[in-house]
């Protein structure tokens, strides 16, 4: 890639005030360094890919709306989690936390298992508890 | 308290990271000699490990394996330190910058603050440099960032002990020692024999190899996972190739100043012009993206495009093949 050519589209990471390093060739076909504010091909598959997101999102709310999972699996996908991240922070096996996913199992569980799982989410206990499927950040 | 540290911007954060640290102790050694000397580029296929949900791949070694070649080849002396107890692991970072040593640290970028929210995955194994506290603010010199940052006491607790897969458990490196004299020939034709050794290895998920599996296995994504899906490993194939200076074209690019920058320091010529000819590859790579990209924009025949895609990945796969077998004759 030629220098002239480093693209300068509006890309994600000028959004926080920085840009990306690229190593490129000037005129006299040295290699040289340039600053790039973002590439229109990277946006595309981004943003692909927070929309998959999003909606991996959106049904876990419908599902806890639905009284099919419990909270848990909403706040593991709103951060971005999935089983073996959420057993890696809160020290539970998977298959424990699959079992609380369930509704039932879910209401039954004591404050001191909520709280793993609050911290884990960096959300309060209640927070946890009294979420029925609305909107939440 | 701040240490006298000079932050540069690099393409990757791992070579960046070392060559900042380096040049801190005064070894002047820029970012794609900490690169092709520690043989950073590399290609493996992990189907069977998922990553965000979709079949793990990575184009550089083992976070950590570029610096502790790169050491091992300079004869450089790296101290690490991996902690259980995150007080601990503060109380070791305090008392290095108290005796004005910037420290490497792996973090996870999760909880960077200063991440764009796109970015910030329970991805493991960045790297950024410590150079100072003030009050129980610490000092942050993120490669990848054209500025540096600050991160409180427990934000950055929080990033030096994220867990999931490759958890960097508090994870703390710095240069201890640097010799007089480098032997930069020998160093240099190690690190170069050994990408092509890994380039070419017969290993089918390593490699040339590699990206062939990873080319048949794009053809059948549509029809064995189905579309929706297809795209989804598509978008995060190109994402794991081109974000913030890992992967496909971005380091072919970093391998071919590397290449330039060598032939010109141990006086051989050819590599001059291998270099020319990684960058022509490097260029693929970018198109390879832009064409992935185009999946996203029109409806039809997905089919084709997906064909088309492993095609020009089976391209690329036979330039390169081609490229470190001269390679290898050449150094």
């Amino acid at each position: 890639m030629k220098k002239s050519e480093v693209p300068q589209d509006k890309g994600r990471v000028s959004e926080k005030g920085s840009r990306e390093l690229y190593y490129a060739v000037d005129d006299n076909g040295e290699y040289t360094t340039a600053l790039s504010t973002g590439w229109e091909a990277k946006n595309i598959v981004q943003d692909h890919t927070m929309q998959e997101i999003q909606e991996r999102i959106d049904q876990a709310q419908e599902d806890v709306k639905a009284g099919v999972v419990s909270p848990i699996v909403y706040f593991m996908e709103l951060r971005r989690m999935d089983w073996q991240i959420v057993s890696d922070y809160t020290g539970m096996w998977k298959w424990r936390i699959k079992r609380h996913a369930k509704p039932m199992v879910f209401a039954k569980l004591n404050d001191k298992v909520l709280q793993r799982y609050a911290d884990t989410f960096e959300i309060t206990i209640e927070e946890l508890k009294n979420y029925r499927g609305e909107e939440c950040k | 308290m701040q240490i006298d540290f000079e932050h540069r911007i690099t393409a990757h954060c791992e070579n960046g990271v070392a060559s900042n640290l380096l040049r801190n102790k005064g070894l002047d050694i820029s970012e794609p000699m900490v690169f092709g000397i520690g043989s950073g580029l590399f290609y493996v296929y992990l189907p069977f490990l998922k990553v965000n949900h979709a079949p793990g791949l990575s184009y550089r070694p083992a976070p950590g394996w570029i610096f502790n070649r790169l050491a091992k080849r300079l004869g450089i002396k790296i101290k690490r330190q991996k902690f259980s107890n995150p007080e601990k692991a503060q109380r070791v970072l305090d008392e290095n910058l108290r005796n004005n040593i910037p420290s490497g640290l792996q973090v996870g970028v999760y909880h960077l603050p200063y991440f764009p929210e796109d970015y910030r995955f329970h991805f493991n194994a960045h790297n950024l440099v410590v150079y100072g506290k003030e009050g129980n603010e610490y000092l942050i010199s993120d490669p990848t960032m054209e500025t540096v940052h600050r991160l409180t006491e427990p934000e950055l607790e929080k990033v030096r002990f994220a867990k999931g897969v490759l958890a960097p458990k508090g994870h703390i490196y710095y240069p201890i020692y640097i010799p007089q004299q480098i032997d930069w020939e020998k160093a240099i034709t190690k690190a170069i024999k050994k990408t092509c050794n890994d380039m070419l290895a017969p290993v089918p998920i390593v490699g040339v190899k590699g990206m062939r599996m990873v080319s048949r296995a794009i053809r059948k994504w549509p029809t064995k996972v189905g579309v929706k899906k297809a795209n989804y490993y598509l978008a995060q194939l190109v994402r794991m190739q081109e974000e913030i200076g890992t992967g496909g074209g971005g380091f072919r690019y970093i391998y071919s100043a590397f290449l330039q920058e060598a032939g010109k320091k141990i006086n051989r010529p050819a590599l001059l012009e291998m270099s020319d000819e990684m960058t022509k590859i490097g260029d693929l790579w970018r198109d390879f993206a832009v064409e992935a990209s185009r999946v996203y924009k029109k409806r039809s025949n997905q089919t084709d495009v997906y064909n088309k895609l492993a095609d020009d990945l089976l391209h690329l796969a036979d330039l390169e093949e081609e490229f470190f077998k001269k390679l290898k004759k050449v150094i």
